[in-house]
């Protein structure tokens, strides 16, 4: 089975300028990569798998082209970990 | 159509005429000077017609908030009768939870006036989504191009957020790696769609702001029978600073001291894909905050109307330690919890109002929406994942990139004062190097004494002081 359909939400992932397109006046460690770019939409190929050259509905209806690179993407972003250094603060600051 | 970088590049000028529609070159006088404020009132909106356009949207006629209890705090660590009374605006009351939503309503609202189908604008920040929700308001179109990621593709919670806020309004998002080729995509994008830009630097952008300083001087007035002593900005591309002090002054807030505030990331390159994960606020620092002084044309318009040392009478840096511990202060004491960045300024104005009489009003002129990635807890974490040092301390042992130490005591917070004066003469040095071997006249001066809110014998001074410089090193 492929790993995405047709309308599925997808992610695909564009190289935009490889190293020796990037301008000049780059640190070396950012000259040294390439730019790229990442865009969620619809799949309008019938099928594709990871990896394919498809092309995508962005949300504003405009057609793009670039490598299927994942379905269904979540936000994975979160609240992050207690952090013991601001734990105490408020206590400290009521009791002064 | 050639979309290389360079042949798109060539085709600037153009490109952003049709995408503002702007014919820049009619304010230009001279290669230093060009006409600021006949720039600025091209778009032809009063303030009443720029607050019409906001109510419209919900946007503006945030609350003031007096901080009584951070206020007592700050007494309680001064001389005595010292300690002035410190009021927020709580722009986190906007519809996208931030002031930037002043910025897009007018923008997103002249695009459309002028028949433009959709707006285009660059920013991994608040200001991407507030034009997402204004254009979603308004019927048009959005693409927000994002810088997100290092190339490892690690990107920040902050900025994670915001592309996915963007996307909750229904933007197109192009989630882009370090570079500033995002420029070079932007006028790719821009050339493509026929879209309007909505840049931070346009004059609606800045006429928008202009109601913060109105509405803020106003509401002090009508409370307290005066005008603020001093206004507490965070400072980074300049519009903020701008615009609220160009509303000051129309509310007739003609001496208040205008304070700018960024988070000290000096030392990290603003292009380095290595330094990206380091900093640990996305804006409201000095690596936005410096260049955008000395070099304000240095941006995505041919003329910046962000012009932040125009309006400013102070520059101070604060510690990212200290902006997260004032996160905490104002959850725990005001019971207000907002994002971290937002509160530079609030950081900033904590010492500062030890310097001040009691009976002196500080306002701290913003407030920013929280939520997950935009939070100390979440930013924190991102920090010690990529190898930075969190602890608490003394602030002073602060190191961008490195340590990120959260002060013990409300006492230990200070700003360091950054000398203005050095800011206008590389302002004002970066000038007379972009006008390549161009002899300034004296309009010339008048604007570079205007434009760096200095003096003609400033400017004459700095001038001959160049010279000499240019002479010893031939």
């Amino acid at each position: 089975m492929a790993d995405a359909k047709r309308d599925d939400l997808v992610q695909i992932h564009k190289i935009i300028l490889e190293p020796d397109q990037r301008p000049d006046n780059l640190p070396a460690c950012t000259k040294s990569v390439p730019y790229e770019c990442w865009i969620k939409g619809f799949l309008v190929d019938e099928n594709a798998n990871i990896g394919d050259e498809v092309t995508i509905q962005t949300f504003i209806g405009r057609e793009i082209s670039g490598i299927l690179y994942q379905v269904n993407p979540v936000y994975d972003h979160n609240f992050g970990e207690p952090q013991k250094e601001l734990l105490s603060i408020g206590n400290e600051v009521r009791n002064n | 159509m050639d979309i290389s970088y360079s042949a798109v590049m060539s085709r600037k000028k153009d490109i952003l005429r049709n995408a503002t529609g702007i014919d820049y070159e009619k304010f230009e006088i001279s290669p230093i000077a060009f006409d600021y404020e006949g720039l600025i009132n091209s778009c032809q909106y009063s303030l009443e017609d720029a607050q019409r356009v906001l109510e419209e949207t919900g946007v503006g006629k945030t609350p003031l908030v007096e901080l009584k209890n951070i206020t007592e705090l700050v007494r309680s660590i001064s001389p005595p009768g010292k300690g002035g009374r410190i009021f927020v605006k709580d722009e986190a009351a906007n519809p996208s939870g931030s002031f930037k939503d002043r910025r897009a309503a007018l923008s997103v609202y002249h695009g459309k006036k002028l028949g433009y189908k959709g707006v285009v604008t660059a920013s991994s920040g608040n200001y991407g989504a507030a034009v997402a929700s204004q254009a979603a308001k308004r019927g048009l179109k959005t693409i927000i191009l994002q810088e997100v990621y290092d190339s490892r593709k690690v990107g920040q919670p902050e900025i994670l957020e915001k592309t996915r806020a963007c996307e909750a309004y229904g933007a197109e998002v192009w989630q882009l790696t370090v570079g500033p080729e995002l420029f070079y995509i932007m006028l790719r994008v821009l050339e493509e769609t026929e879209f309007f830009s909505a840049s931070l630097y346009i004059p609606t952008s800045i006429m928008g702001i202009e109601t913060l300083g109105y509405e803020l001087a106003q509401q002090t007035f009508q409370r307290e029978g005066r005008f603020p002593d001093m206004v507490a900005v965070t400072h980074a591309g300049g519009g903020n600073v701008t615009g609220t002090a160009r509303g000051l002054k129309k509310a007739g807030s003609h001496d208040t001291v205008v304070v700018g505030v960024s988070v000290d990331l000096r030392g990290l390159h603003m292009a380095s894909d290595v330094d990206f994960n380091r900093k640990s606020f996305t804006t409201g620092h000095t690596g936005f905050g410096i260049p955008f002084l000395t070099r304000p044309d240095r941006t995505d318009v041919p003329r910046n109307c962000a012009r932040g040392l125009r309006y400013l009478d102070r520059y101070v840096l604060i510690s990212q330690g200290e902006v997260f511990y004032t996160t905490e202060l104002l959850a725990k004491l005001e019971g207000m919890e907002r994002g971290p960045a937002g509160n530079t300024s609030l950081a900033g104005a904590i010492p500062i109002a030890r310097e001040m009489d009691r009976d002196e009003i500080l306002v701290v002129q913003e407030t920013e929406h929280t939520a997950a990635g935009k939070l100390p807890s979440s930013q924190l974490t991102f920090a010690r994942e990529n190898g930075i040092e969190v602890r608490r301390g003394n602030p002073e042992e602060n190191v961008p990139g490195k340590a990120i130490v959260i002060p013990e005591e409300a006492d230990q917070m200070r700003v360091e004062d950054f000398d203005i004066r050095k800011i206008r003469l590389s302002y004002i040095e970066n000038a007379i190097k972009i006008a390549k071997g161009y002899v300034p006249t004296s309009e010339d001066n008048l604007f570079l004494a205007e434009d760096s809110k200095s003096s003609l014998d400033f400017v004459r001074e700095a001038l001959e002081s160049l010279k000499t410089n240019v002479t010893e090193t031939t």
